[in-house]
């Protein structure tokens, strides 16, 4: 008779709590690659997301940014059966027909942080922190306003297929060739660190050495922008040559600190993650349509629209850095 | 002359030959086995670290990735064994993948690409060979050099872009014949052909003989010279094939295609017991370490391991396999 009880009593349990845990919804975010710490911000946001509305997360990432290196991690993800992968794609069409895979499967594909341009079709939104189309004339306008909007510069990007920095350095080019602001400032070249420390430090050394009359370098990537920070710092030639580009406080905050670079931007990555999570949440429990117009709320962001193309913005403009506000970020 | 003392029990003195091993000794003790054994201790852990790993669709449809390198190390295999070493294979693959995809850009003809793509392969393996045997240079050396020389090459036709290729030459790892991807059956074929051609003709004993002793062969009448030419030839023409089975599955070719295969496919022939210094190994050997490889490799990424971590265990494997390689050939030595 006891015996009895407290099995039926067991499966009782088991009943309710199944009803009570219904299955958290999987997400994965895949990164460019492994040890680049602006990944670390987005996945904070995530996290912490994921913590308030009970969805389970994880962060991968190929060892390299190469254009099919995260091939076979996406194959990975839908073997293992997640529901909704986020990823800062590193190639504009490699991954279309793995990404085409998942959402045969019913997987939600967010691109968040960059977007596979031209072949939009094959995600289902995408979130970017500012409008990508505005941010390469903001670098323009922060380097000229330091170097009196004369003189040489040059770029150091990270990968040559990064549809986020191919983005950026189109609307670069076009803003120095068409605003007569610039006209007297000249593009020398554009050189490719590929997200590394050691190849950014080498390319942005040689920029020095090929282009002995260069006043000013972009380096809208966090990589390159520290790696170059770093080489001016050493070779203290922060009055003759002015960096700026799109960085991460924790890292520039010593060369702010010490006038290597004078400013530079970027926006907040946590919040990118940090929308993705209720976004995908929203869509899983039907609260958000994915159209284009639609308005929905997030807590901490305010209201957020869906733009064309299912394209999301956490903020409006890009946060410049300096010296006077750097110590109000910690990430 | 008094005749040695005949006893009913002759002892064995040192003229007698050695009891011959037992047979089971020759067939389970060799390096094929450590392969085997490895391989399916791979399969155990790998799926007690991922729940999602054993699914046959999916590790078959995983394998399509180390396919291409798996091929090509089959006859990396038979280079080794020759006493020669081929480093340019991944640098071939990419150039004449990379010529391949700029002549069907420049021309549209699919047919005279892929000519011109396999002669690309076979031209750099004839190239190889005519340094390695008319000029008698150390293979290792001047397959690194052409292996730099060839990356560089592709890097120079298809610059830092990626040429994309057409929607109907995409996508032959996901072709499926009878639920089993091409590039897994071609794999399985090649190694039949080859393990035929190895173990079972005058050519392949041969092959054997010149990486045992190559100035002994030439003495015995092998024509060694022409043999390893047609070897760095062979290896020539699959690089180009394995370079467009790649270009098909990954949709677009690049300079950096397949970048550090030849290290991937060094490790295969290795795990798979074949000696560095020549005149031991096999085709099943390097069949089975393909498996092993590919089947590690899912089981660590869908188990969402680091990659740090994955090459740990990976050149963990490779040391454990050389050690274990040696201790067998010269226990076994005879």
């Amino acid at each position: 008779m006891k015996k009895s009880l407290i099995l039926g009593l067991a499966l009782g349990l088991t009943f309710v709590t199944g009803a009570i845990a219904a299955d958290p919804l999987k997400i994965v975010y895949v990164g460019k690659n492994t040890g680049n710490p602006y990944f670390d911000s987005i996945t904070g946001g995530f996290e912490d997301a994921c913590k308030q509305l009970g969805c389970d997360f994880q962060f991968v990432a190929p060892a390299t940014a190469e254009a099919t290196s995260q091939i076979p991690i996406i194959e990975a993800q839908i073997q293992r059966g997640v529901n909704v992968i986020a990823i800062a794609p590193n190639s504009p069409d490699a991954l279309n027909q793995v990404l085409d895979e998942a959402r045969a499967k019913n997987i939600l594909v967010l691109t968040v942080n960059g977007d596979i341009v031209g072949n939009e079709g094959h995600r289902d939104a995408n979130i970017l922190p500012v409008d990508f189309t505005k941010t390469g004339p903001s670098q323009v306008e922060l380097l000229g306003s330091m170097i009196d909007y004369k003189g040489e510069i040059a770029i150091l990007s990270a990968t040559t297929e990064a549809p986020d920095q191919n983005t950026w350095i189109a609307a670069m080019k076009d803003a120095l060739a068409n605003d007569p602001k610039y006209k007297d400032m000249k593009l020398d070249t554009i050189v490719y660190g590929d997200d590394q420390p050691e190849k950014s430090t080498t390319e942005m050394e040689s920029l020095l050495s090929n282009y002995p009359n260069l006043v000013g370098v972009i380096s809208p990537t966090t990589v390159g922008v520290a790696a170059a920070a770093q080489v001016v710092q050493q070779r203290g030639i922060a009055d003759k040559l002015h960096l700026t580009g799109l960085g991460l406080p924790s890292e520039m905050r010593d060369f702010i600190k010490d006038g290597t670079v004078k400013a530079f931007q970027l926006w907040s990555p946590y919040n990118e993650g940090w929308l993705a999570a209720y976004f995908a949440d929203g869509l899983s429990k039907g609260t958000i349509k994915n159209e284009v117009g639609q308005k929905f709320d997030v807590p901490n962001l305010g209201t957020i629209t869906i733009l064309d193309k299912n394209v999301m913005n956490t903020q409006a403009d890009l946060t410049t850095f300096t010296a006077d506000n750097i110590d109000q970020f910690n990430f | 002359m008094t005749m040695t003392d005949q006893t009913s029990t002759p002892a064995a003195t040192a003229f007698d030959a050695a009891a011959p091993r037992p047979r089971w000794q020759v067939i389970l003790i060799r390096p094929e086995t450590m392969t085997l054994l490895l391989l399916i201790l791979a399969f155990v852990v790998s799926s007690l670290i991922s729940p999602y790993f054993l699914d046959i669709n999916y590790i078959l449809s995983s394998f399509t990735i180390y396919a291409e390198f798996s091929i090509v190390a089959l006859v990396m295999t038979m280079i080794i064994i020759a006493g020669e070493i081929d480093l340019s294979p991944a640098a071939n693959m990419a150039l004449s993948a990379c010529l391949f995809a700029w002549t069907f850009q420049a021309t549209g003809a699919m047919p005279l690409a892929i000519v011109v793509g396999i002669a690309a392969g076979l031209a750099m393996g004839a190239f190889n060979a005519v340094l390695v045997i008319r000029l008698q240079l150390p293979s290792i050396i001047v397959t690194i050099g052409t292996l730099t020389l060839y990356r560089g090459i592709a890097q120079i036709i298809a610059g830092d872009q990626s040429i994309r290729l057409p929607e109907y030459f995409i996508g032959i790892n996901n072709v499926l014949v009878a639920g089993i991807p091409v590039p897994v059956i071609i794999f399985a074929v090649v190694a039949i052909g080859l393990a035929f051609i190895l173990g079972g003709t005058i050519w392949g004993r041969q092959i054997y003989q010149i990486g045992t002793s190559e100035v002994a062969a030439q003495h015995a009448g092998i024509r060694a010279k022409r043999i390893k030419f047609m070897l760095f030839l062979a290896m020539g023409f699959t690089s180009s094939i394995a370079g467009l089975i790649t270009a098909s599955r990954l949709g677009s070719v690049r300079y950096d295609l397949g970048i550090g295969g030849e290290l991937q496919m060094v490790l295969m022939a290795m795990l798979g017991g074949t000696y560095i210094f020549g005149g031991r190994g096999s085709i099943l050997g390097t069949f089975l370490a393909a498996w092993l490889l590919s089947v590690i490799s899912t089981g660590m990424l869908t188990a969402q391991w680091l990659p740090a971590t994955q090459l740990c265990v990976l050149g963990g494997l490779l040391i454990v396999s050389i050690i274990a390689t040696n201790f067998i050939y010269s226990r076994t030595q005879r």
